[in-house]
């Protein structure tokens, strides 16, 4: 007769306590999070590439921008983005072994790994700084033109980029610096570049082996290079000094190369600087034999999937602004 | 669940004795992915720079593919999907994939829409 009527609930799938998914709330919570943070970011490399196909015929080449490795002087394109990439691959190995660590209760194991996987990011973050400074200070120093394009300085016997302090003229400047008390509505001035625009353009005239390089890509992908003839009538286009990069002026190249530099590589780069924090307090609390106590080390691996969701973010920031 | 893994890679092609192993395996992996595509960033052949498919360079598509190939295997053994239920792997790597392809989609032909309008002359950027 109770044919119809059942409390039961273990053999119902509408009964409640179903785990189709299986996993907990919180790592699903923690899945939810990386979904959207991926969507954010994969905005933001559309968005890059989207600014890329408008000026494709003139965008910067990455090797050229990045060339420099700290304590070594000379031309090494790529190789330190390539050591900082091998650098979050590691820390993401150490990570994904302290998860393993957990699985099996091996407190040890667990504080050993999470401590390398913080060194590993730290040495990151403070590769980026780096990378940042550099891109910043700049290399030769170019010309910026009435419309924003960048020439670049050539060497006609070497075929190497010259910098502008290899051929500008030092004339004695009448250029006054503004102060405060002159100005009626002082902001403040911002610093002037090495030398002047008619410095520059004084010594070029007087320099016939120097030539420029507008950002026009030629057939074989490279910068298009003026002759002599061209050159001279170029650079009476141009209208101002630019030494390294910020948000408006940018000497490599296209100054939307260089913003979108700054955000993307700065929007990852705070969020392995928050890893790191996640992971510190994540390191003390094993320290501390929480998790011990728990009786699971499932905050480590939640932890461990943003990490490895850094890492899987850099792979694609690594491609798109660095090899392709 | 968690706690079992699996413990194959390339379908089968190479099996690992623990997931310790597995993880350095995959590391040797990545790494040699890596070595590749720097590698080709530094020569760059010629052959590959000068022919294209879809508008788009063959090194490009070559550098693409291999950041998917690092992005699966960090996703399926790092990130544990491979170990995941069927239904929240799907949930996680459709969902995305579709919406980013759309978005690659519009904004590309946007932009390629947009360099031709400049290419063309309408508006005057370089003087």
């Amino acid at each position: 007769m109770d044919a119809t009527v059942s409390t039961g609930t273990e053999d119902s799938v509408w009964g409640g306590g179903n785990k189709p998914l299986g996993a907990s709330y919180g790592k699903m919570m923690m899945w939810f999070f990386i979904m959207s943070d991926a969507l954010t970011f994969s905005g933001f490399l559309v968005a890059y590439g989207f600014s890329r196909f408008k000026f494709i015929e003139l965008w910067p080449i990455a090797d050229e921008v990045f060339t420099h490795v700290p304590f070594f002087h000379g031309n090494y394109p790529m190789y330190y983005v390539a050591f900082m990439t091998f650098v979050l691959i590691m820390s993401s190995v150490t990570m994904v072994l302290a998860v393993d660590a957990g699985h099996k209760m091996k407190q040890k194991s667990v504080i050993l790994y999470m401590f390398l996987t913080i060194i590993g990011g730290a040495i990151f973050v403070g590769s980026q700084a780096w990378e940042w400074a550099t891109f910043i200070k700049g290399d030769y120093g170019a010309l910026e033109t009435n419309s924003g394009r960048i020439l670049q300085f050539v060497d006609a016997e070497t075929g190497e980029r010259a910098a502008l302090a290899d051929f500008a003229k030092t004339i004695p400047d009448e250029r006054e610096r503004h102060v405060e008390s002159e100005g009626i509505w002082f902001y403040g001035e911002r610093s002037m570049p090495s030398y002047s625009l008619n410095e520059v353009v004084e010594g070029f005239k007087a320099t016939p082996n120097i030539l420029i390089r507008t950002e026009q890509l030629n057939e074989e992908g490279e910068k298009t290079l003026l002759d002599r003839k061209e050159s001279l009538s170029k650079i009476l286009e141009a209208n101002q000094v630019v030494e390294g990069a910020n948000l408006i002026h940018n000497e490599y190249g296209h100054r939307l190369f260089a913003d979108f530099f700054f955000f993307i590589t700065g929007f990852h780069g705070f969020h392995v600087f928050s890893g790191v924090v996640i992971n510190v307090i994540i390191f003390f609390n094993v320290i501390l034999g929480t998790y011990e106590r728990r009786g699971h080390y499932e905050m480590v691996e939640k932890v461990g999937l943003y990490w490895h969701f850094v890492d899987l973010v850099w792979v694609f920031v690594f491609t798109f602004f660095y090899l392709v | 669940m968690a706690h079992d893994h699996k413990l194959e890679i390339f379908r089968g092609l190479v099996k690992f004795k623990s997931n310790t192993q597995k993880i350095w395996g995959v590391l040797i992996f990545l790494s040699i992915v890596t070595t590749v595509e720097v590698a080709l960033g530094i020569i760059k052949p010629r052959f590959l720079t000068h022919s294209h498919f879809l508008g788009m360079k063959l090194l490009n598509w070559i550098f693409i593919i291999l950041t998917l190939v690092k992005a699966y295997y960090i996703a399926w053994d790092f990130m544990h999907l491979r170990d995941e239920k069927t239904p929240l792997r799907r949930v996680i790597v459709w969902t995305p994939i579709f919406l980013v392809c759309y978005l690659i989609f519009i904004l590309l032909f946007e932009a390629d829409y947009i360099y031709n309008v400049y290419s063309d002359g309408f508006i005057t950027w370089n003087f």
